[in-house]
């Protein structure tokens, strides 16, 4: 099995190779799509075989490859399968996207390369069984990501987007380095079999979590190490956006799963907390900041911050169930996290691929020059609405099912005996709901301002619908968010195994409840329907819209908008998005963003037109990386002056350092 | 079969006894003002009048706009035919818990500012705007009242809840007293009354839910109106069944018992109504951006409801 999906990748790194030679070629785009859509297509039904397997084994095998002694170990287990699974889920709805969009792109020989590099890269960190190997993959990853983030490198945001996340792709790394480092021991044992047998002691198990949490949340995109997801993440062309945001952080989540669940063995209780606090303030951050932007993809990319921060929840969850030995409410918390993974990375990428498709049709990434594209774009618009409705946790699409979950897992942690624990659940539950509510709050000015309304520039007034492919990538994802929100139980039931492996216990089986119900604990706790509400929800709609026109009346007549009788012709009068945030960023931006409103009008008489201007402050990146930042020019200045030395200096600063070294050594014990 | 039955009438009932209690709240509101009044049956004339006059569409609105109303209408009726009214465990309760039910009010709110967005006028604007910033603080103190009578009950499912909270066993706690204070807040916010809102404000600036549907006309008005007073019936009973669960027929009781719990269902309703009409009277509309404030001790009484139920479950 295992080596199927190897041969997979290897075709995908083929491709790679045939990318850079044929990139120029007018048949390149349809070339490597179109093997990388096939080859992605293998990869997920092996993944799916993998997770449905009935007798679930490990799949294993070792290549002559990487360092001699320790060669490339690969194992395909249920967690391999499911994020292998997700991953190529998003990779072939992605290529399938990329069909089409890729014929709007400027410079095909800086994205066709990377990008089959980037997928197989994803899939080898799922499937690499040693440390060495997930490093490597890890950091091939990183670099063909930043890659297609520099595709467009001529746009100076692009430039800044890359270098910063250059910097933090390394520091992550760095941390992952040092957290198997830990893991491994004085002895070198890298392979995870080995590092599952060793048990680290209580602290040096707690600099584990620490760093598993820098290198992989940073990748993730946990608060406060998120700084370069909202800058990459746009940047790159849409699809490629699409997997970053939604395949390349579950990749990181992936990476912490591993680590935290499997290789260490048992947590201590307080690690829960810091995963929950972490997991619930990055949840209301993430939205937060994402309401107040107005470039559409860099709102989506915020999203995903939010997004991180509820499966973090659901991870904090389960670990502190695991440490108290509540093996079932653990497999409940576990699986929400898992299953919003899932979900999350389906309405992520098709939200992406919309926001691509309203890119190439308009060349507007900026919402105050949208709007009105429902017209235009029909058919984009309507698969755009379900990725908002199931990202709002709406009933009765998916998003809400992972969140309903999460919630009842917090339901069962009064059980819990810490008194952390019990304080902290509740705030972190508000959190979660107050976030919840927030992102609906920003999926309507998401869509209602580029979608509704009335165009505000020549350019989305002369949009047009977008090509078959990217429809068809878009509709398919669309359809899975209902799928996964009508019938949960098949995608629960899927993830049993993982559950199983990783806190040895499952939950109920959900395939053989009435009704095809999911019921987490028992039916007089709380069961939820999601097939039938939403049946019920079509039948009445259907009713109504019957008995009203065959009984009432059907007659329409189009007329000027009324708006209190005083309607305007101008579409700047429209609501925009800054002003639609304006009571939300009134609420709550005060005191996150420090925000102020200044309004400048001059006196009567003046001509001079008025100005109003917002100036919000992102606190993370003043108190944290504009210090840092500052240290190191500050430091780098005064390290300048070492280069302007004369000869005579220079050896006197080299006999000191010998000198001193030698000194160390000496007294060295 | 039977209990088919049931699921039906229910869902009749709160169909057709909706425009009532809107109709008995304003009554009840005019005469308090030393008015007249309409006549109770004013909404249903209303409705009727509503659904035979022709749709006065503006020119740029689009699909969304004319499908909006029936998902509205759609997602408000299930959600309030899913709250046991006069008999707890209806055939279909367990196909929606406590929050799905509160989600699915979201999703009709969710579209609603939609629609005030879509034909491009600032009031519609203002009114979707701050429409999310209420609802952005309304529905995580929900989310906490549901957490702590879950806590209470051992349950999300509103059927289990209300047999639990009529027994015995349950008796005063202050975690019910402060999620039942915050519940009536977050009602009052939801369905658009004073002192957050005014249904009956035309003057621009104050609309909140009337400026969202000011461009709709005919039979999509007659949907939003029923759905609004379908969503303050929803609240009421949510309400009657969570904290004055007596009357409430079990499962499995006969056609006398029923009718008792039908008429003691009609009480409460008529008891709330005229509960909302003294509040509503005697309390001034706040501005726009006191309403955070209200929401938010709101939900601060919610989260200290749960919290309290974290770390004793006897309080």
């Amino acid at each position: 099995m295992v080596l199927l999906a190897l041969g997979s990748v290897a075709v995908l790194l083929a491709t790679a190779a045939l990318g850079a030679m044929l990139a120029e070629a007018v048949r390149a785009r349809l070339i490597v799509y179109g093997i990388c859509l096939f080859a992605s297509v293998a990869l997920l039904a092996i993944a799916l075989l993998a997770l449905l397997d009935v007798s679930p084994r490990p799949s294993v095998t070792t290549l002559p490859l990487g360092i001699p002694w320790l060669g490339a170990h690969f194992r395909l287990d249920a967690l391999s399968a499911f994020f292998l699974a997700v991953i190529n889920l998003g990779a072939a709805a992605a290529s399938l996207f990329a069909l089409g969009y890729g014929r709007h792109e400027h410079s095909p020989r800086r994205v066709l390369p990377f990008y089959p590099a980037f997928l197989a890269g994803m899939s080898i960190v799922v499937l690499a069984d040693d440390a060495f190997t997930f490093l490597v993959a890890w950091e091939f990853m990183s670099l063909s990501s930043w890659a297609l983030v520099m595709a467009h490198h001529r746009v100076v945001d692009n430039v800044r987007a890359g270098y910063v996340y250059l910097i933090m792709a390394s520091f992550g790394t760095l941390a992952l380095l040092l957290t198997f480092g830990l893991l491994a021991g004085p002895d070198g044992s890298y392979t995870f079999g080995e590092i599952r047998g060793g048990h680290p002691s209580a602290t040096l198990a707690a600099s584990i979590l620490i760093l598993a949490l820098i290198g992989a949340g940073s990748k993730a995109g946990l608060v406060p190490v998120h700084v370069w997801l909202p800058l990459a993440h746009p940047a790159a062309p849409s699809h490629v956006s699409a997997l970053m945001s939604g395949v390349m952080t579950k990749v990181a989540v992936y990476g912490f799963v591993r680590i935290v669940f499997d290789l260490i063995g048992t947590p201590a209780w307080w690690w829960s907390m810091v995963v929950l606090a972490l997991g619930g303030i990055t949840a209301a951050m993430g939205v937060l900041y994402a309401l107040m932007q107005h470039d559409l993809k860099r709102l989506l990319a915020y999203h995903t911050v939010e997004n991180i921060g509820i499966i973090f929840i659901g991870l904090g969850l389960a670990l502190a169930f695991k440490a108290y030995g509540m093996a079932w409410a653990a497999a409940l918390a576990l699986t929400a996290g898992l299953l919003h993974v899932f979900n999350h990375s389906v309405f992520k990428s098709l939200l992406f691929f919309g926001a691509g498709s309203v890119l190439t049709a308009t060349g507007e990434r900026d919402m105050e020059h949208l709007g009105g594209l429902i017209h235009r774009m029909p058919q984009t618009a309507f698969v755009f609405l379900v990725g908002c409705a199931a990202i709002s946790a709406l009933p009765p699409l998916n998003g809400f099912v992972s969140e309903w979950l999460t919630f009842q897992a917090i339901l069962l942690s009064p059980q819990l005996p810490s008194w952390g624990l019990k304080l902290l659940v509740p705030a972190v539950g508000a959190l979660l709901a107050l976030s919840a509510a927030l992102a609906a709050a920003c999926f309507v000015k998401a869509f209602g301002v580029t979608f509704l309304g009335r165009a505000r520039t020549p350019a989305a007034e002369r949009a047009c619908e977008t090509d078959r492919f990217s429809l068809a990538a878009m509709f398919f994802l669309a359809a899975l968010c209902l799928v996964a929100g009508i019938l949960p139980g098949v995608f629960i039931d899927a993830l049993a195994p993982v559950a199983e492996g990783l806190v040895g216990e499952r939950m109920p089986v959900q395939g053989s409840v009435d009704w095809l119900s999911i019921v987490p604990i028992a039916e007089s706790r709380s069961s939820y329907n999601g097939l039938l509400v939403f049946i019920f929800m079509v039948l009445s709609g259907a009713l109504a819209a019957w008995a009203i026109h065959r009984l009432a009346s059907d007659k329409l007549r189009r007329a000027p908008p009324w708006d209190c009788g005083y309607p305007d012709t101008s579409p700047a009068t429209q609501y925009t998005a800054s002003s639609f945030a304006q009571p939300i960023r009134r609420v709550f931006g005060s005191v996150v963003f420090r925000a102020r409103e200044y309004v400048e009008m001059p006196p009567p008489g003046d001509g001079r037109p008025a100005r109003f201007t917002v100036q919000l402050h992102d606190l993370v990146w003043d108190a944290l990386y504009a210090p840092i930042a500052g240290g190191i020019g500050f430091a780098a200045d005064r390290l300048n002056h070492l280069q302007f030395l004369t000869i005579r200096q220079f050896l006197s600063l080299v006999f000191a350092a010998l000198v001193l070294l030698l000194l160390v050594l000496a007294i060295w014990p | 079969m039977f209990d088919l039955g049931i699921q039906g009438a229910q869902m009749l009932l709160v169909l057709l006894l909706a425009p009532l209690l809107t109709g008995f709240t304003r009554k009840v509101k005019a005469r308090l003002l030393l008015r007249r009044g309409p006549p109770l049956v004013q909404p249903y004339r209303d409705l009727v009048r509503l659904m035979r006059k022709e749709v006065v569409l503006a020119e740029n609105a689009s699909w969304l706009f004319r499908v909006i109303p029936y998902l509205i209408f759609a997602a408000t009726w299930v959600a309030a035919s899913l709250v046991p009214t006069f008999r707890t465990g209806l055939l279909f309760s367990w196909s929606a818990d406590l929050i799905a039910i509160v989600a699915l009010l979201g999703s009709a709110r969710f579209f609603l500012a939609l629609a005030g967005l879509d034909v491009g006028t600032s009031f519609g604007g203002i009114g979707s705007s701050r429409e999310v910033m209420i609802a952005s603080l309304a529905e995580p103190a929900m989310i906490m009242i549901i957490f702590t009578l879950a806590l209470i009950a051992g349950s999300t499912q509103l059927s289990t809840m209300a047999g639990f909270l009529v027994s015995s066993e349950v008796g005063l706690r202050v975690s019910l007293g402060l999620a039942l204070l915050a519940l009536i807040m977050v009602a009052i916010a939801e369905n658009a009354r004073i002192p957050v809102d005014n249904p009956a404000t035309h003057l621009e600036l104050t609309m909140v839910h009337e400026a969202m549907v000011l461009e709709y006309s005919g039979r999509h008005l007659a949907l939003i109106e029923l759905s609004a007073s379908l969503k303050l019936l929803l609240y009421v009973s949510l309400i009657a069944c969570l904290f004055v669960p007596w009357g409430l027929v079990p499962s499995g009781a006969g056609l006398g018992l029923l009718a008792v719990g039908l008429v003691a269902y009609i009480a409460k309703l008529a008891s709330g109504g005229v509960l909302l009409a003294l509040f509503e009277t005697s309390i001034a509309k706040m501005r726009v951006f006191r309403v955070p404030e209200f929401l938010g001790a709101a939900l601060m009484l919610g989260l200290l409801a749960t919290l309290l139920l974290f770390v004793s479950r006897s309080l």
